[in-house]
């Protein structure tokens, strides 16, 4: 048995080490909010978060995040409200939705690393993560939106 | 024999995920043993199968057309709300199944609300009117005297009965005649016209969603296929020991292909069964298959759009379109230009490839999938099985994106096949290789172009000659000719007052599965008349928004009976949906006029303009680029869309961003290339997509307020792309870009 923390959750998995950690969250954990768009860590559809980095799940193995911590989109936060998820929500990001999370968790590495939201930045952030309906001006906007929120609201704490 | 109807309603109920509590207003639901019982019997559109009341005050809708990004889940469930006078925050959205009582559910062609708009306000229209009577029955009052308004109907006295309160009575009462429905006035609508944001919006950002997929059931096993690599190609013989040995995997199983024509039919291929999809595609990694040769198996498909490209140029084809007489025409012109434009094999790549999930039992098949086309899913694996349509139980989950890919229930098939053999749930999953190598591919295509100017510098004659494989090809072998219905799109249909026109056609022979995708023939034929009317406006030495509307000439309505032409017109009449040249002027004028069109621009950038009509909606769109040591910028885009009516204007936008994204992608970088009659590219590495970094760092939609017949949205904005982009390249640096995509010219 492999040990994983998941959204928090400790869990056991009896696999393959070997096996890419996008089909243990899908097909072993249920934990299908992370989709498969191309097995070659080309389109981002499966990125989750180890130690809070953002990475492609279709890429790492199972072995590379045993007793690691693991965030997928349905730990992104409590109840939905990521100021992300908001902002998604506000600018009515989502065409189909597929490759939606990926985006959102690529995008939330990107803001924790409190970087300056320029859209030179935020385009290199993100050039890893297709969306073939376009929703990248909307993902721009919403990133921007999302990310002031978060800085402003981490300043205001911290004075 | 119908084994559907022994299935109890309970079960009919959680199938859909309606709850059993609920009270039926119009009749029947499509959940109901009696309604599915209609399904074999059912044409066209049955009227009373969309809505109803729960005892809560729930309203249920159904929405029977597939949702693939396009907000369609939301925008005709919100036209019968508001007919209805629901109140949206009380409605709940059923997906349907496949039934052809609702009508087509074909999600393809721009036509989702074109062409159910109307009936949608007759259900919502029908479902007030029976509340309304329910109300004067109770309270002994004329039905003039009720009125329906925000969930609840209302008497002149003051009082009132809520929806859920009426819903029992009003079940029992006849459906009234449609046609004598007063529907609303435009002024009065509470959601028609409104940004109502789509109903999946909070479960596609938390993950909380079900695409084909995220099916899941009991016993369920999971497949992967290697196909044959040719159309048509047979299995020689195959090694699957070292595919046995991969732990998880259960078995392989070959799926034998049919002739010709490909239709919707499984290709032929050696399926790996596995207990997870990783073990299924580590299985099929390790087959050896050997295929069989056949004439299919040496093509190529860069020697072939040599040929069809020399072949439009220098030989005379089959005229489609003819007034007065072009060929002698040009011995007037003062000037002649020639072209000719090659266009390339593309892919469509959903981000979510194919799959499909289908499962045996109680004599039925049931199989849930990413499907555009649940019914044309039901009848091909009827078929397939010698079942009847009552036997195919077929559940649309969300699409994770589809631009006609997902029209083709191929997969399906695969499925369906798989689990009869295994006797569990099987779910087919493609891998991206799978899915380029085994698309329903766009087609390539070759255009020639001549047009005459006379001494005055106007156009006195156009002749095109065009040559691409067809759609037809796909269901049958022996098609070789782009039928009326694809010439109509962009190239037949020219909006220009020219006196004299000739077109022709060529044949064109096929060796893949042909298919449209978003745009259909309006993507190859947008991008050679969009390229050649800005090539003569550039000979005559005019700027290209004054040629356009020039050429376009005066307000008119067109019907090409002079050239001979049979127009298809998307499938609808020009009563209902006339051609109008006005209209092509002014999301012409509309878009320029909200740029610095016509300003000079510096060293390397320049502006590029097209419009065409296609889905009977009209656009326009203009692009910046720049062009420093060869590699391109795109700086802004614009696109300005005349749709007619609109329901839903944030999704219109978002249709409109995202087509010309999509067109983005096709201009640049969408290039398939068969060698030994198999494509070469195989994933986003050799088969790239545009990425948020290559889009313009300024985009701008518009859309013209019109209460015009609502037209297609979905396609018509990727089609202006390429020829936007192309003549802006011209316009920055003088070189005129005839063969796609870009980057075989410029770096991008």
């Amino acid at each position: 048995m492999l040990q994983l923390t998941i959204n928090n959750n400790q869990v056991q998995v009896d696999t393959d080490p070997e096996t890419p950690l996008l089909w243990v969250l899908r097909d072993v954990l249920n934990l299908r909010g992370t989709k498969f768009g191309c097995g070659k860590g080309l389109c981002g559809a499966c990125t989750v978060h180890l130690n809070g980095q953002a990475i492609r799940s279709c890429q790492v193995p199972l072995s590379a995040a045993i007793e690691q911590k693991i965030t997928t989109i349905e730990g992104l936060s409590e109840d939905g409200n990521h100021p992300l998820q908001a902002a998604w929500r506000d600018h009515n990001v989502p065409q189909c939705g597929y490759c939606q999370s990926g985006q959102l968790m690529t995008a939330a590495a990107f803001l924790s690393s409190k970087p300056e939201l320029t859209d030179t930045n935020i385009d290199n952030a993100m050039a890893g993560n297709i969306c073939r309906c376009g929703t990248y001006p909307r993902i721009q906007k919403a990133i921007k939106q999302a990310g002031n929120a978060l800085f402003v609201d981490a300043m205001e704490t911290n004075q | 024999m119908s084994t559907i109807s022994q299935l109890s309603r309970r079960k009919f109920l959680q199938l859909t995920g309606l709850s059993s509590g609920g009270l039926i207003l119009m009749g029947t639901l499509p959940i109901s043993v009696s309604a599915v019982d209609t399904l074999a019997s059912a044409t066209g559109v049955s009227l009373n199968l969309f809505v109803s009341v729960q005892s809560s005050g729930q309203v249920d809708i159904i929405a029977h057309r597939s949702e693939m990004g396009t907000g369609i889940r939301t925008s005709l469930p919100q036209v019968v709300a508001d007919d209805m006078e629901a109140d949206w925050q009380q409605v709940k959205v059923i997906q349907g199944l496949a039934n052809a009582d609702y009508g087509s559910q074909n999600t393809d062609g721009s036509r989702s609300v074109r062409d159910f708009y109307h009936i949608m306000r007759q259900m919502g229209a029908a479902a007030k009117n029976m509340l309304e009577q329910a109300a004067a029955q109770q309270w002994g009052v004329s039905l003039a005297e009720c009125q329906a308004k925000n969930h609840a109907v209302h008497h002149s006295s003051g009082k009132s009965l809520g929806f859920g309160e009426l819903a029992e009575s009003a079940a029992k009462l006849k459906t009234p005649d449609l046609s004598s429905l007063k529907l609303k006035d435009s002024n009065d609508f509470n959601y028609i016209g409104k940004n109502i944001p789509i109903v999946d919006l909070h479960d596609m950002t938390t993950g909380n969603t079900t695409y084909g997929i995220d099916i899941h059931l009991p016993d369920m096993v999971y497949a992967s296929i290697e196909r044959t690599p040719y159309l048509a190609g047979k299995i020689l013989s195959y090694d699957h020991k070292a595919a046995r040995q991969v732990k998880g995997v259960l078995d392989v199983i070959r799926i034998e292909g049919k002739p010709l024509p490909a239709a919707f039919n499984a290709l032929e291929g050696v399926a790996v069964i596995a207990n997870n999809t990783y073990s299924a595609m580590q299985g099929r990694d390790k087959l050896k298959v050997k295929w069989k040769t056949n004439e299919h198996a040496s093509y190529n498909s860069t020697d072939y759009i040599k040929q069809l490209a020399n072949t439009v140029t220098h030989i005379e084809g089959d005229v489609f379109s003819n007034k007065g007489d072009a060929l002698n025409a040009f011995a007037e012109s003062s000037k002649t230009i020639e072209a000719t434009y090659t266009t390339p094999y593309l892919v469509h790549v959903p981000m979510e490839p194919p799959m499909a999930t289908a499962h045996w039992h109680d004599g039925i098949c049931e199989i849930w999938a990413c499907t555009q086309t649940p019914q044309s899913t039901q009848k091909t694996v009827a078929a397939t099985f010698g079942l009847e349509l009552d036997q195919v139980v077929v559940h649309v989950t969300l699409l994770g994106g589809g631009f006609g890919r997902k029209s083709k229930p191929d997969f399906s098939v695969e499925a369906a096949t798989l689990a009869k053999v295994v006797g569990k749930p099987v779910q087919v999953v493609w891998k991206r290789e799978d899915d380029i190598k085994h698309d329903y591919f766009h087609a390539c295509s070759a255009q020639y172009y001549k047009a005459g100017i006379d001494a005055s510098g106007d156009v006195n004659a156009w002749f095109a000659r065009a040559a691409a494989p067809t759609i037809e090809s796909t269901f049958n072998p022996s098609a070789t000719t782009i039928a009326d219905h694809w010439v109509s799109q962009c190239l037949g249909s020219i909006p220009f007052d020219i006196p004299n026109v000739r077109m022709e056609r060529h044949a064109a022979e096929t060796h893949a599965r042909i298919g449209w995708l978003r745009s259909v023939y309006n993507v190859p034929f947008g991008f050679g008349v969009g390229s050649f009317t800005d090539e003569l406006a550039h000979a005559a030495n005019k700027d290209p928004k004054d040629f356009w509307l020039e050429l376009i000439g005066s307000d008119r309505q067109l019907d090409f009976k002079e050239e001979g032409f049979k127009l298809s017109n998307s499938g609808r009449s020009l009563e209902d949906f006339p051609y109008e040249t006005k209209r092509y002027k002014n999301v012409i004028t509309t878009l320029t006029d909200s740029i610095a069109w016509g300003e000079e621009q510096p060293e390397g950038q320049g502006w590029g303009l097209t419009a065409l009509r296609s889905f009977l909606s009209y656009v326009a769109v203009a692009t910046k680029v720049e062009v420093v040591n060869g590699k391109l910028r795109i700086l802004e885009m614009h696109a300005v869309m005349d749709c007619g009516t609109v329901v839903n204007p944030d999704r219109v936008h978002a249709q409109i961003e995202g087509g010309l994204i999509f067109g983005i992608s096709l201009a640049l970088m969408g290039q398939i290339d068969f060698v030994d009659g198999t494509p070469t590219q195989s994933n986003f590495d050799d088969s790239p997509v545009a990425r948020i970094n290559q889009i313009p760092a300024i985009m701008k939609t518009h859309i013209v307020a019109s209460d015009s017949m609502p037209a297609g949205v979905g396609e018509p904005c990727v089609p202006p792309v390429a020829p936007s982009i192309a003549n802006a390249i011209f316009a920055a640096t003088g070189q005129r870009i005839r063969d796609l995509p870009i980057n075989k010219h410029l770096k991008v």
